[in-house]
């Protein structure tokens, strides 16, 4: 296997790989069932975003392991890291980071390609759904492990659309992490 | 191009999930529940020529004065794709049931789509009387 060359390539390319229609038609059957489980398309949108919530919580550990990544001094690095590494190391795909808003807190992902979206064609009777939602918990809840709570959505979906997709990523706050003990003990 | 065709797709269980008029002939309505009577007619004989061979393609097998039938079966579900029309041109058609059997193939392979349900997607019309226009 040729050297990695970008930042995003070196831990993708030990990571065990899955065949690209598999998993693409996996998260289609999950998706699926929640339709029919829920019936409601606002319902399963809050649900793909609990279950993403609850894969970033666990997820972050693994990529933080792997990533060798440093500590981001700001949001915007944060911001970078998720759509260089994060995305490259476990969807296979990169994200562009744009849209900064003035004071920095808030930007768009923006992704050409998803391949949880491959064969996709939403019917009628599910427009209002966010189908790749989980990516958003997932987002969501990797980041409040490393202590920063944020609000992740949809704001563009090439299955409604449009040109591409369109994550918006806001930074709520930082909280502070706490130590357990003092210093001068 | 031909100026009757009208192709059907019917799923395993003798359901008709997609329908279209893909001829250039204006539309009439009488005509349009003869195309229907015929392909229904023809069910019969797809079924019993199915088992005498290997090929997708089942070629004509059917006919009621000039109009003609044709029949592509898949592999794997026995849905039938059914092209009714009025010209002889089996390269073309041949052709079309291939490439349109792909494009079913896909349709198959979106999670949000239930088998032998109604194909109701913008998309896949387009194409058919794209290809449609093509082929035929």
């Amino acid at each position: 296997m040729a050297p990695p060359t970008r930042a995003g390539d070196y831990p993708f390319a030990p990571v065990d790989r899955v065949n690209a229609e598999l998993f693409t038609l996996t998260y289609g059957a999950i998706v699926r069932q929640l339709l029919t489980d829920f019936e409601e398309v606002e319902e399963v949108n809050k649900q793909l975003d609990t279950m993403g919530y609850n894969i970033g919580v666990r997820l972050i550990d693994d990529f933080l392991a792997k990533s060798n990544i440093t500590r981001c001094s700001e949001f915007k690095d944060t911001a970078e890291v998720i759509a260089k590494v994060g995305f490259k190391m476990f969807l296979g795909v990169s994200a562009t980071v744009s849209n900064w808003s003035a004071d920095g807190s808030e930007c768009s992902l923006i992704l050409d390609d998803n391949p949880l979206a491959d064969f996709v064609e939403l019917p009628d009777t599910c427009q209002g759904l966010f189908y790749c939602n989980i990516l958003c918990g997932v987002i969501r809840g990797a980041l409040e492990m490393v202590s920063m709570r944020t609000e992740v959505k949809f704001v563009k979906d090439m299955l409604r659309g449009d040109d591409a997709f369109e994550i918006r990523l806001k930074l709520l706050e930082q909280v502070a992490e706490e130590y357990p003990y003092k210093d001068d003990e | 191009m031909a100026s009757t065709a009208c192709f059907v797709i019917v799923s395993r269980n003798d359901c008709p999930i997609y329908e279209s008029e893909v001829g250039t002939a204006p539309k009439k309505d009488e005509a349009a529940h003869l195309h229907q009577f015929i392909l229904h007619a023809s069910l019969d004989i797809v079924q019993d020529v199915v088992w005498t061979t290997n090929a997708m393609y089942l070629k004509l097998v059917d006919k009621f004065n000039d109009l003609l039938v044709s029949v592509y079966v898949t592999a794997d579900t026995h849905t039938r794709l059914m092209l009714l029309h009025d010209s002889r041109n089996e390269d073309g058609i041949k052709n079309f049931f291939q490439e349109v059997h792909e494009l079913y193939i896909k349709m198959l392979l979106n999670p949000l789509y239930v088998p032998g349900s109604r194909i109701t997607s913008p998309f896949f019309d387009t194409r058919v009387r794209t290809l449609a226009r093509k082929y035929l």
